[in-house]
């Protein structure tokens, strides 16, 4: 009897040994969804799949273009609820949660804890990839919002200088004015204008208040006379806008600062992409500057790859696999210099990138370190649910195209934000 | 129609005293072929308007999910002001285009039916937008109505330098701009439907009304365009749910905007469906637009009935 249990006991082991030999052997699939399509992006996704494909397991791309990627969202929802969804998916910020809350997403506890990611990220990123203290998502990229790109040749012909305050921006936008440059080129998209909307907050108001109104959505705070000096603000701007702005996208904004007819640009570092492509240098052709009263303040939006569940053992593997060579730095530098973003490692060497990039990691790490200025975008999705950031989307975007006052628009957003939470 | 309805009506209720087994074959086959249409319709159509009804009432977010919630959703609808903006919006638009397409439609119908030379080619080229998308006219529209590249930098360079026509980017006339565009597009179809009734006007009560003295405006006020009703009511359906349905013309030319200023309730529903995770919302504003749908579509098949019983 005892012999027989020992032989069941050995037998079970050594075959429990073959599977996992087998596994390692075999190689397992990846199948990613993103929107990374354009030029510059589609080349970084690329260097991923190779490095993938060089550790023996194949990737399936599920490349679906458009932009922000609602259509994305729809066939991944699809896929999903019927059983199928891919290894990982372009998601971000609090959708993360949401994702994870319905018992999609993966546990990557093991391959966290190898590799140390505890240790590179800081711990405001982190957070956004835990769900319930264990990882589910790796972060690809982070992106800084509150940045303004300047024409200097138009700023010098203006005879305007370089803005480092609110009170200075509408000055300088002035003077501009008064020369027949567009003082600030924009595009009238309800995301665009929350994306002016947030750098004036985070100026006007500081990183304390944004994390009040924004994040914990203080019913005092969003009701606040603070508040209303932020829509006041904000209709200023409106003011140095050509006719033509509704519904412009955000790169042909950028172009109008590259010709210089226009001489300014509230946009997140995404546009400095444009800015290369157009063989603009920094600092001498264009400069790229935290918006006007932001020096230290970090409105981040960070790119990442939540993955899901997986069914085989194998794909499993190749999943695991794939968050680690996401998170080294080798990738982490090929991908943020074709995408202008910054890695998201505190240890990545920077000498490959160029100016504007070393300054918005400079201001990165010193904001995660000391604790203070560095907020999650509202406008990205990173501080707040689908619902909310939408409801902030509709007052902030009928403010800006209508004639409401600056008292009605306060008690709208406070009144909208209770409604969609 | 009605000759043969009845016909066969009568042919059903007659008891046929003994059948070959060919005669029960031939009467089973239109039940079998239809089948599979009706199941079809059952289930995609009234199931899903079934399961959208019943997704108006749940807490349902990002996925379904059936925590009922009462009238929770549709309270928070109507408490939206965008929702509020978006069905104004409808109204404007809806009444609009109806009664500019009718008018424009009957218009160049009776223009057409002058027994005019090259009839064929004009008529397919006020047909001819109908066979765009709405995406194609959105896109084309938004270009000539841009005032910075379009119609109103056209004739400033002509020389009209204060010529403005700002419509597009201007929050209080944008939803204005989605009327001209979709006239444009559907005022051709109607014109069709109108001349197929014009020629089917019987060409002897013209001729007794021209002997009787009648004026040619007399002709077309009292006896042409009274006889086209049917025409004005199969035109008003097609444009009344085409105005209802409208989505993608409005996010082409205008995405909504400026702001939310020319929002429609399609485009409200899909953001808060599939973007915004608020799907509950979402399926109440459906709800909302099928009973408008079905508002119309009532009153129209209770008087069409009641013409045909008093036949």
């Amino acid at each position: 009897m005892y012999l027989k249990k020992r032989f069941m006991a050995a037998a079970i082991a050594s075959a429990l040994s073959v599977s996992t030999l087998s596994a390692t052997a075999t190689a397992g699939e990846v199948e990613v969804l993103h929107w990374w399509t354009s030029g510059g992006e589609a080349a970084a996704v690329s260097v991923l799949r190779e490095m993938v494909e060089k550790e023996g397991h194949t990737w399936k791309d599920f490349a679906v273009a458009g932009g922000g990627g609602e259509n994305t969202m729809t066939v991944l929802r699809a896929r999903a609820v019927s059983g199928n969804p891919p290894s990982s998916a372009q998601i971000k910020g609090l959708e993360i949660q949401e994702w994870a809350d319905l018992g999609f997403l993966a546990n990557l506890e093991e391959v966290s804890k190898q590799e140390g990611w505890d240790d590179v990220l800081p711990p405001v990123v982190a957070d956004i990839m835990k769900h319930y203290g264990y990882y589910v998502a790796v972060p690809v990229n982070v992106h800084r919002v509150n940045w303004m790109w300047v024409n200097p040749a138009a700023l010098e012909k203006a005879g305007a200088s370089v803005p480092t305050t609110l009170d200075e921006l509408w000055e300088t936008a002035d003077k501009l004015k008064a020369a027949g440059i567009i003082p600030i080129a924009h595009g009238g998209q309800s995301w665009q204008d929350a994306t002016v909307f947030e750098s004036i907050a985070l100026s006007s108001g500081g990183p304390d208040f944004f994390r009040k109104a924004f994040v914990e959505h203080d019913q005092d705070t969003l009701l606040s006379p603070q508040m209303e000096t932020v829509f006041d603000q904000f209709r200023k701007a409106r003011e140095y806008l050509d006719p033509g702005f509704p519904g412009r996208d955000w790169n042909i904004a950028t172009s109008m600062v590259i010709r210089g007819e226009a001489g300014m640009q509230f946009m997140g570092d995404w546009a400095k992409g444009e800015f290369t492509a157009a063989g603009m240098e920094p600092g001498t052709d264009y400069l790229c500057l935290p918006f006007p009263g932001t020096e230290d303040a970090f409105a981040f939006n960070i790119d990442s790859l939540a993955m899901f569940m997986q069914r085989d053992a194998d794909n499993v593997r190749a999943q695991q696999t794939m968050a680690r060579l996401v998170l080294s730095p080798e990738f982490q530098e090929t991908f943020n210099l074709n995408k202008g973003s910054i890695p998201v490692r505190l240890d990545q060497d920077m000498t490959p990138f160029d100016s504007c990039a070393k300054a918005s990691m400079e201001t990165f790490q010193r904001t995660s370190e000391n604790g203070q200025g560095l907020v999650p975008s509202m406008a990205h999705g990173m501080s707040t649910s689908s619902a909310v950031q939408g409801a902030i989307y509709d007052v902030t975007t009928t403010f800006f195209n209508s004639s409401m006052s600056s008292q009605d628009a306060v008690r709208q957003l406070a009144s909208a934000i209770r409604a969609a939470q | 129609m009605s000759q043969t309805l009845t016909s066969s009506s009568q042919a059903v209720r007659t008891p046929a005293p003994a059948r070959s087994p060919a005669d029960r074959i031939a009467q089973w086959i239109p039940k079998l072929v239809l089948s599979p249409t009706l199941v079809i319709v059952v289930v995609f159509f009234y199931g899903f308007i079934f399961w959208t009804g019943l997704l108006s009432f749940t807490n349902s977010r990002m996925l379904p999910s059936y925590g009922l919630v009462g009238w929770d959703n549709y309270v928070r609808l109507f408490n939206n002001e965008r929702w509020l903006v978006a069905l104004g919006n409808l109204g404007i638009y809806a009444f609009l285009f109806i009664v500019i397409c009718l008018v424009l439609g009957l218009l160049l119908a009776i223009l057409l039916d002058q027994k005019i030379r090259a009839e064929g080619a004009l008529r397919t080229i006020y047909l001819y937008p109908m066979a765009l998308s709405f995406i194609v006219t959105g896109t084309v529209w938004k270009w000539m109505l841009n005032p910075q590249v379009g119609l109103e930098q056209f004739v400033q360079s002509l020389g009209w330098e204060s010529f403005q026509f700002d419509w597009l980017v201007n929050p209080d006339f944008s939803i204005y701009t989605v009327v001209i565009a979709a006239v444009w597009q559907s005022s051709g179809f109607v014109m069709a439907l109108f001349l197929a009734g014009l020629r089917g006007v019987d060409d002897s009560i013209i001729k007794a009304a021209q002997i009787d003295g009648a004026s040619r405006f007399t002709i077309y006020t009292r006896i042409i365009i009274p006889s086209l009703r049917p025409v004005f009511f199969s035109a008003f359906i097609m444009l009344a749910h085409i105005a209802i349905k409208s989505f993608d013309l409005a996010l082409a030319l205008t995405g909504g905007g400026p702001g939310i200023s020319s929002d429609l309730p399609a485009i409200f529903m899909y953001q808060l469906s599939f973007t915004r995770n608020q799907m509950g919302i979402g399926a109440a504003s459906a709800m909302i637009m099928l009973l408008t749908v079905i508002a119309i579509l009532v009153p129209y098949l209770y008087s069409e009935l009641r013409v045909k019983k008093h036949d």
